[in-house]
């Protein structure tokens, strides 16, 4: 799918965060990366529909405003930043509540199905019928991704989805997004910190600073010395593997933050 | 293909209906008790005969029941069901365990409505003055409902600003009625507590009609939202990217829980502990999935207060015991009793 904004702004209490946010996305991975109160969580809201911008987005050629709402609450879907609740709600109900719009009374065969499908391919069957709120963080965070991955949505919005996760669960969640994004021509967005797993497993990344885009494209176009100094105030290190992919080793900070 | 997780699903919802049969027959059985207990003593038998075959039944008994345990029973349970769906959807809006229906301030309003009248010099034991009472009830709840509605609006329905906008009203309409109370003569002074207490006396069956009807009409519509409303648990921003428009849906849900506020205010006075335990209850039993957790949520409510109905009675033979009081002496072990037992925290 595609997707387009179009001179995006958006206030908090007349507080301008994002200004004229353009740029044009087609069936991949894209990265969001910037330092910390760049505006990248409150982009993704923008896309996710939480929070209503000025300007306008596209989705394949056409205006989200003339969209079908329950066609873009099937198409789309949005992992936040942090998904704390209290809800005394089973990790199964929690999945369930993914599919909120076409819930019935009774829930159907294919609900418990999806759920189940889901379940079995993050490898949380276990946890199904344990309460929300008794896992552990990165537990908890992968219920909650397989939540957002349960729509089967074209457009995926991940706000930081390793939060919490271990190595292993960092790595095969990105094997296993790459895999689906490839296979079901999806546009998926994550946030980031980690800029050694933006450039491995994003095929374009949009550097965010200050509200606004500073540049994006390609990992090894966009992730150079001079941008990560400028943006993230710190030399770095970048070198090349033998399969093309970029590491990028932080050195020292240029301005420092802490006055300590 | 046999998928482990919908045996266990089903057997999760099994559990919960389980819950639901069993709290049923405690309500009904409750029920019938509060019929039966009284004065001039009836078996269960005979109330039971009295209310399936009122033609063949003894005239005595019959006028017992049909004229005034029956209406007064009714009203236990339909005020009992009113006040816990009230405060399970409160809890659930307001995303807060501590909220109650009368921390909107709508029951505060409606004492101060009730205590205006009684002050104003109208008698409780006239039957004019008894819907005077109710009336003005009705009347000073929907105002304060209609200054948190506004509010909510204008500031698009922020949990914590309807949370201080219904507690800042709640010590206004309590100071109102402080003020009354200061003013009042030493017998309407005893009708306001009274009245605050919360009781049963006044029951009749026009109240138990419009209290089942208030009951019929937004327990669907409620009941349509459901699945919206369990969302809303993961969260504001998280419901509004499952395509909900949380705005919306909270304003629609505080219009409810007021009306089904202020029907059972209005008629017995300010029973506490039943919009604020049952839920909690209900919660530990089956959970958030609000299809089972509303309704369980009503039939504790309905359970406890016929209980405390009974309770009052038992204790307190000439006289009427206030029900309020009962409700929180009967319940309030139950709870910490519940509260210990329970080893895993689920709220
Ligand atoms: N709910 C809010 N109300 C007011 N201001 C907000 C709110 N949320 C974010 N902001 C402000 O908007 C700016 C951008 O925040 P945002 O959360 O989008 O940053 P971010 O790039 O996601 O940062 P991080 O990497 O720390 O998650 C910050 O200056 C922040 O203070
Ligand atoms: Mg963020």
């Amino acid at each position: 799918m595609k997707l387009e904004a179009n001179d995006l702004s958006f206030s908090y209490n007349s507080h301008p965060v994002l200004n004229d946010i353009n740029f044009k996305i087609e069936s991949r991975i894209t990265a969001l990366i910037g330092p910390n109160a760049a505006g990248k969580s409150t982009l993704l809201k923008c896309m996710a529909g939480v929070l209503e911008p000025d300007g306008s987005l596209i989705i394949n050629e056409k205006d989200v405003k003339d969209l079908k709402k329950e066609e873009l609450i099937r198409s789309r879907s949005y992992l936040p930043q942090d998904s704390k609740t209290n809800a005394c709600l089973s990790v199964f109900e929690t999945l369930l509540l993914g599919m909120v719009h076409s819930l019935s009374w009774k829930v159907g065969e294919e609900e418990i199905e999806a759920v189940s499908n889901v379940l079995e391919y993050m490898g949380i069957e276990d946890l199904a019928m344990k309460n929300i709120n008794e896992l552990s963080g990165g537990q908890k965070q992968m219920v909650f991704i397989a939540q957002s991955l349960i729509r089967n949505p074209q457009l995926l919005l991940m706000d930081e989805p390793t939060n919490g996760l271990d190595l292993q669960h960092q790595l095969e969640l990105f094997e296993f997004i790459q895999k689906i994004t490839k296979e079901k021509g999806m546009t998926t967005i994550i946030a980031l910190h980690d800029l050694n797993l933006a450039a491995r497993y994003a095929d374009n990344i949009v550097v965010m600073s200050k509200g606004m885009i500073h540049s994006s494209g390609s990992p090894s176009s966009v992730l150079t010395q001079k941008t990560i100094q400028s943006v993230y105030g710190i030399n770095a290190d970048i070198s090349v593997d033998t399969d093309g992919i970029l590491w990028i080793k932080p050195l020292n900070s240029v301005r420092k933050v802490f006055r300590s | 293909m046999e998928l482990p997780n919908k045996e266990a699903y089903e057997s999760l919802i099994r559990r919960k209906i389980l819950f639901f049969i069993l709290f049923i027959s405690a309500a009904f059985l409750a029920f019938l008790l509060d019929i039966a207990v009284g004065s001039s003593g009836l078996s269960l038998y005979e109330v039971f005969s009295t209310i399936v075959f009122p033609a063949s039944s003894d005239p005595t008994s019959s006028v017992i029941v049909w004229n005034f345990r029956l209406p007064k029973a009714l009203m236990a349970v339909f005020i009992g069901a009113s006040l816990a769906i009230a405060g399970a959807e409160v809890q659930t809006i307001l995303d807060n365990p501590l909220a109650s229906p009368y921390t909107l301030g709508i029951s505060a309003a409606a004492g101060f409505g009730a205590a205006a009248t009684m002050v104003l010099g109208l008698t409780l034991t006239s039957f004019a003055g008894n819907v005077l009472v109710s009336i003005n009830a009705f009347i000073f709840s929907f105002v304060c409902f209609f200054v948190i509605y506004f509010i909510a609006k204008v500031k698009s329905a922020s949990k914590e600003l309807i949370i201080l906008t219904g507690v800042a009203l709640l010590f206004l309409f309590q100071a109102l009625v402080s003020l009354l109370q200061y003013i009042a003569t030493d017998d309407q002074l005893q009708n306001i507590v009274f009245w605050l207490f919360g009781s049963l006396e006044n029951s009749s069956w026009s109240t138990v009609t419009i209290c089942l009807l208030i009951l019929l009409i937004f327990i669907p519509l409620l009941a349509i939202d459901f699945w919206k409303l369990t969302a809303l648990r993961l969260g504001d921003e998280k419901a509004k990217s499952l395509g909900i428009d949380v705005e919306k849906l909270r304003l629609k849900v505080l219009i409810c829980v007021s009306v089904l506020t202020a029907s059972a205010v209005c008629f017995a006075g300010t029973i506490g502990f039943v919009g604020l335990v049952p839920p909690h209850i209900a919660r530990m039993l089956v959970g958030e999935d609000q299809r089972y957790f509303v309704p369980l949520s009503a039939l504790l409510g309905s359970l406890f207060l016929s209980l405390a109905s009974i309770g009052g009675k038992i204790c307190c033979h000439k006289g009427v015991f206030p029900i309020g009081i009962a409700t929180s002496l009967i319940g309030v072990p139950f709870f910490l009793s519940l509260i210990i037992m329970k080893r895993s925290g689920s709220f």
